[in-house]
């Protein structure tokens, strides 16, 4: 069989005249701080998550500086815990749960439906103008002094012994919260309503599946995690005992309701990147995902099935053995939609046409990483294991594997993948590689010594450690600097695309999907005339089929 | 000890079926996610593009595919989950000949009671082979209380006792952490196990000169006047407390509790919660009255109280209370 | 070099730059293709609204059960000083404003302006009675010395129970505290649509919006109907 390329297809040449996109339909900052553009409130998402997460990542790094020595040498301890506290809190409900669907899910989701806006378009400004409400709690927690609860809040800690700011940080994240639900909101109406014609369930892309399993997380947890920081706030404030025991309430339930909420929301943080992956691994695979239903169907399995694990957070904190045992089989079961994904994923790249471009980068790595990050997942979940190594290092690195290792190098891979889209301009391809690979080196060199140093016995949230934990720590202390580079450097070449950056086209990738069926950047309205879609989502088939009927009639 | 060590030392005698299933966990699923990161590499590099414009062939993998890796990873985590349950149980179930020690966490040091009467803060001795029990509570937030070498570790609750055990299987000095984060010197709250031979721990007992924990307690049985309701004739205005440790209590309500660690407890801290068939809730509340290790203490005097009103000793320990006949008056 | 899109491919003479025209309708919004579409999204919105309520409400809730299973006693104690017979009146109330609202819905529906308006207005009244009726009964648990926290100054006659009725009351401000706060805000949006029923925005064509009004207000509504009897009646 010969090699098709693209190469022989039909040209449409642009419009010679600058067309009008959601950038240049108008100007002036009241048209971005007003717009309910999805598009706009997308890229208003993107420097706000941006900026909180150097924020929580000058944290982390002043966190690594002070453990390059076994003593408590850098900070006082009060400045520590309040550090890898602001780190959590920050990166966990500024970033990371934002991070993929209010930027990302914010600028593709409709136009990979078809659909003008979102459901909701003032909601959905106003869900941007509640996180930033939230944020500046966070920030004015920041600068009037910090807090220094853990960004699990546990009580009688917060509320009755903390003297820090844990009201007004609990009141940030309870406002924040609410700008996710309207987020979910919309995206599952969006998804339910708004689809394009012909535009069936399984016709969606997986970034769709993904984001609405997502969505219906963050709609029926977060409530959750509101009520109990409600709770929690009365708590502080009147003095009363709802968790305090001395005063006859219950710590242990505390745990329990927070951990309702907060296990989720680690889905709430993954399924999105999974849903990145999907698209990338197609886009640069050139193939429909093996398995499409199978990959489909185990994100509303992830997000199902999360919500029956939190208390495996509880295995040492006075629950029942036998209540143990369950949660434990639920957390082994949760892993195996997870993998599921894992090797779809790898067997789409069989016989595949495997680019080597940046945002492909990222999806080995992160495939690699969340692999490591989910098998350790399995240690964890492992009653007799978990009593070892709960609250030590390993589960810091477990979770920073699924989390930076995943979340963020999906979220990097999406914004690599749609910069063009975004901005109608490509970033540098050299750059972007060097940055990509920086960050693979950096961040296994950061946290794989934790998995070893957790297992040996080194505790998490110690400012000062014992001093047989010193090597490890100093590994990771250098991984991090090569990371730091590794994040900062797309901060400048992405800049420089915007200007300097080749003219991408519509479809720069040769992918299909809706949003390489539009402008770059896209006009106003996505779509100057309502598509109807006639085909399977990633049909590279149909693709490859058409280019060949081209070919064929160019030659006869 | 190396300068550095790779993995932690063993030291009790459930440590090695920790460490087994960790190490067999990290063969399986070493050896898993590297075939995961070949497989892709070699597919990355084996189709990959060229030239640029290439597409894809249309050629699937068979589709039985699907069904192994959702069968064989769940039969896999399955089995994990069974060898994990097992190891949990062992970590759980206390022997019955334990040596009985009480820990009480607070802001931020560690402080330990042992049967005979001594205190120690921030050390713990134990002796070797033979399984210890640690029955603890905290004074304030949650700590958590974390033996690396024996693998165990248990959270620490206010206003609650709570139990783990170990057996250490070699002499020497390990870690105390606590691990679960409780405040400004957290990291500060830490310690050391000395475990050591039998012979030597019997004379590091005998150093103790405080009377052993029941006689404490029933020291503080009289100073808070405890005495003058809970007679030990039967009709007096509390319940006789001799021989009630362990034993089924029927309540007012007609529910019956098994008067445990907790129930002693809650019995002193707040006694109106559950009261004894056949009284009425006259006892007043010791709760802020009555420290934590006060509490121990009379929990101590109650265990060794038997049926005759006198302690006698106490079912579960020998050396320990040989010691404290020794030290009777 | 521009590659083509799949889309393109399959309509040929597809320009993905060109221009095209845009709809107009009065209360159409721009990124919808018709208000059916429209009318369908915002109410399935609302449901799914109502689904976050739930479990917002469901937490609080799980939280009590637990503690009345600790406390049976106590939350016993505590509920004998909720005056049933004002519970009950307000019940009336707020399902005589279900009432209402539900007219309200079907009067736009039929673009009955002025029927529409007055049953907006009696659910606002009927809203606001509840309310204040509310505040009355705040004002005496207050002065009882019920309110938890440092102005908790109640002790009950059984000493022992006081710190489970401080725990009871805890909850029945926090519980009927939130739902009163839904209560005012449905009525802020009350007098938004009295506004627009009265200016005879709504027909039998666009009534979505006062249908989704009702949806949260018979929600509110069900909040109460499991508040009163876990609360007063226990």
């Amino acid at each position: 069989m010969t090699t098709t390329t693209i190469e022989d297809a039909p040209f449409i040449e642009p419009s010679a005249t600058a067309p009008r996109n959601y950038l240049n339909d108008e100007y002036g900052v009241l048209s971005w701080l007003l717009t309910r553009d999805h598009k706009r409130i997308a890229i208003l998402y993107l420097f706000s998550v941006t900026i909180f997460f150097f924020v929580g990542g000058i944290f982390a790094f002043l966190m690594r500086l002070e453990l390059l020595t076994p003593e408590g040498d850098m900070f006082t301890s009060d400045t520590y815990n309040k550090l890898f506290t602001l780190h959590g809190i920050v990166m966990i409900f500024f970033f990371l749960i934002p991070a993929i669907p209010a930027v990302i899910g914010n600028f593709i989701l409709p136009i990979m439906l078809g659909a003008k806006d979102l459901a909701f378009p003032r909601i959905n400004l106003l869900s941007w103008y509640i996180y930033i409400l939230g944020g500046s709690f966070g920030v004015f927690v920041i600068i009037a002094g910090g807090v220094d609860t853990g960004w699990t809040f546990y009580t009688p800690f917060s509320t009755q012994y903390s003297n820090s700011h844990v009201f007004l940080t609990t009141l940030g994240a309870f406002i924040t919260g609410f700008s996710s639900i309207l987020t979910g909101l919309n995206f599952l109406v969006t998804i339910h309503r708004m689809r394009a014609p012909g535009l069936t369930w399984f016709r969606l892309p997986l970034f769709v599946w993904s984001m609405y399993a997502t969505s219906v997380v963050i709609m029926l947890a977060t409530p959750v995690l509101a009520i109990t920081l409600v709770l929690l706030m009365i708590e502080r404030v009147l003095g009363v005992g709802i968790f305090d025991p001395k005063l006859g309430g219950d710590p242990v339930l505390y745990q329990h309701m927070f951990w309702f909420y907060s296990h989720p929301a680690v889905y709430i943080m993954i399924l999105p990147g999974m849903a990145v992956i999907s698209e990338c691994v197609a886009a640069f695979t050139r193939k429909k995902i093996f398995g499409y239903k199978f990959v489909a169907f185990s994100s509303l399995g992830i997000a199902f099935l999360g919500f029956l694990v939190w208390a495996h957070h509880l295995f040492v904190a006075g629950i029942s053995i036998y209540s143990a045992m369950i949660f434990s089989f639920l957390s082994m079961i949760v892993a195996v939609p997870s993998a599921i994904k894992v090797f779809n994923w790898t067997a789409t790249m069989y016989k595949a046409s495997v680019s080597w471009q940046t945002p492909m980068l990222y999806v080995l790595g992160f495939i690699g990483l969340f692999t490591i990050g989910g098998v350790t997942g399995l240690f964890l979940a492992a009653l007799g294991i978990d009593v070892h190594v709960h609250d030590s290092y390993f589960v810091v690195a477990h979770f920073h594997y699924i989390m930076v290792g995943g979340t963020i190098m999906a979220y990097l891979a999406g914004i690599h993948y749609w910069w063009p889209k975004i901005t109608g301009r490509m970033y540098p391809e050299w750059w972007a590689r060097l940055s990509a690979l920086l960050i693979f080196v950096g961040f296994n060199l950061t946290f794989f010594p934790q998995f070893l140093v957790g297992y040996v016995g080194m505790p998490r949230r110690y400012h000062a450690y014992a001093p047989e934990f010193q090597v490890l720590n100093v590994l990771s202390t250098a991984g991090a600097t090569i990371l730091a580079a590794g994040y900062l450097l797309p901060m400048f070449y992405l800049a420089w695309s915007l200007k300097f950056g080749r003219k991408a086209g519509t479809n720069p990738w040769g992918a299909v999907g809706l949003e390489w069926a539009t402008a770059s950047p896209p006009p106003k309205e996505n779509f100057h005339e309502t598509p109807t879609v006639t085909w399977e989502a990633y049909d590279y088939p149909a693709f490859l089929k058409a280019m060949r009927e081209t070919q064929e009639t160019k030659h006869a | 000890m190396t300068d550095f060590p790779l993995f932690p030392e063993a030291a009790s005698d459930v440590a090695k079926y920790v460490d087994g299933l960790y190490l067999s966990l990290v063969a399986i699923c070493g050896a898993v996610s590297l075939l995961i990161w070949i497989v892709i590499f070699y597919f990355a590099i084996k189709y990959r593009r060229r030239p640029d414009n290439q597409l894809a062939q249309e050629q699937e993998p068979p589709a039985l595919l699907e069904a192994t890796w959702i069968i064989v990873p769940t039969i896999i985590f399955i089995g994990i989950f069974i060898a994990g349950a097992w190891v949990f149980f062992r970590i759980q179930r206390v022997p019955a000949n334990a040596l009985e020690v009480y820990a009480t966490g607070r802001q931020w040091m560690w402080k330990f009671q042992h049967p005979s009467g001594q205190r120690e803060i921030n050390t713990l001795h134990v002796p070797v082979g033979r399984p210890v029990k640690i029955t603890m509570a905290s004074e304030d937030v949650i700590h958590s209380l974390w033996f690396p070498a024996f693998r165990v570790k248990n959270d620490v609750l206010p206003n609650r006792y709570r139990t783990m055990w170990f057996t250490a299987t070699k002499t020497g000095r390990f870690h105390i952490f606590c691990a679960e984060y409780c405040g400004t010197q957290h990291s500060g709250m830490i310690g050391w196990v000395v475990v050591m031979e039998p012979t030597e721990y019997q004379r590091w007992l005998a150093g103790g000169t405080e009377g052993s924990l029941a006689s404490q307690g029933e020291i503080l049985f009289q100073k808070y006047a405890c005495n003058t309701c809970h007679t030990s004739t039967a009709g007096a205005r509390g319940p006789v407390l001799a021989g009630v440790y362990g034993k089924q209590r029927v309540l007012t309500d007609g529910r019956s509790v098994v008067a445990d660690d907790n129930y002693i407890r809650e019995s002193i801290l707040n006694p109106a919660a559950k009261i004894v068939a056949g009284f009425q809730p006259v006892m007043p509340a010791f709760q802020g009255q009555v420290s934590e290790e006060d509490l121990i203490r009379l929990l101590a005097y109650l265990k060794a109280l038997q049926e005759g009103g006198r302690p006698v000793r106490p079912p579960e320990a020998d050396e320990t209370s040989a010691l404290l006949e020794a030290n009777q008056p | 070099m521009r590659n083509p899109t799949l889309y393109e491919l399959q309509h040929p003479g597809h320009d993905p730059e060109e221009e095209s025209q845009a709809h107009h309708h009065p209360f159409l919004q721009h990124h919808f293709e018709d208000l059916g579409q429209q009318h369908e999204a915002s109410n399935l919105g609302m449901w799914f609204f109502v689904a976050q309520e739930i479990l917002f409400f469901g937490g609080i809730f799980c939280a009590y059960f637990v503690y009345r299973e600790m406390y049976p006693e106590a939350w016993k104690a505590g509920s004998h000083h909720q005056n049933w017979q004002i519970g009950l009146f307000n019940t009336i109330v707020l399902i005589g404003s279900s009432l209402t609202m539900a007219l309200a819905v079907w009067g736009a529906q039929g673009a009955k302006r002025k029927f529409t308006t007055l049953m907006l207005a009696l659910t606002l009244v009927l809203g606001t009675v509840f309310v204040g009726v509310k505040g009355y009964e705040y004002r005496e648990h207050i002065h009882e010395g019920l309110f938890p926290g440092a102005m908790f100054t109640y002790v009950d006659p059984n000493p022992a129970l006081t710190g489970g009725v401080q725990l009871f009351m805890t909850f029945y401000f926090a519980m009927t505290g939130l739902h009163a706060l839904h209560m005012i805000i449905g009525a802020g949006l009350l007098i938004y649509f009295i506004r627009r029923a009265w200016r005879g925005d709504f027909g039998e064509e666009y009534y979505g919006p006062v249908e989704i009004m009702g949806l949260y207000w018979h929600f509110v509504d069900i909040v109460w109907i499991f508040l009163f009897p876990l609360l007063y009646l226990v």
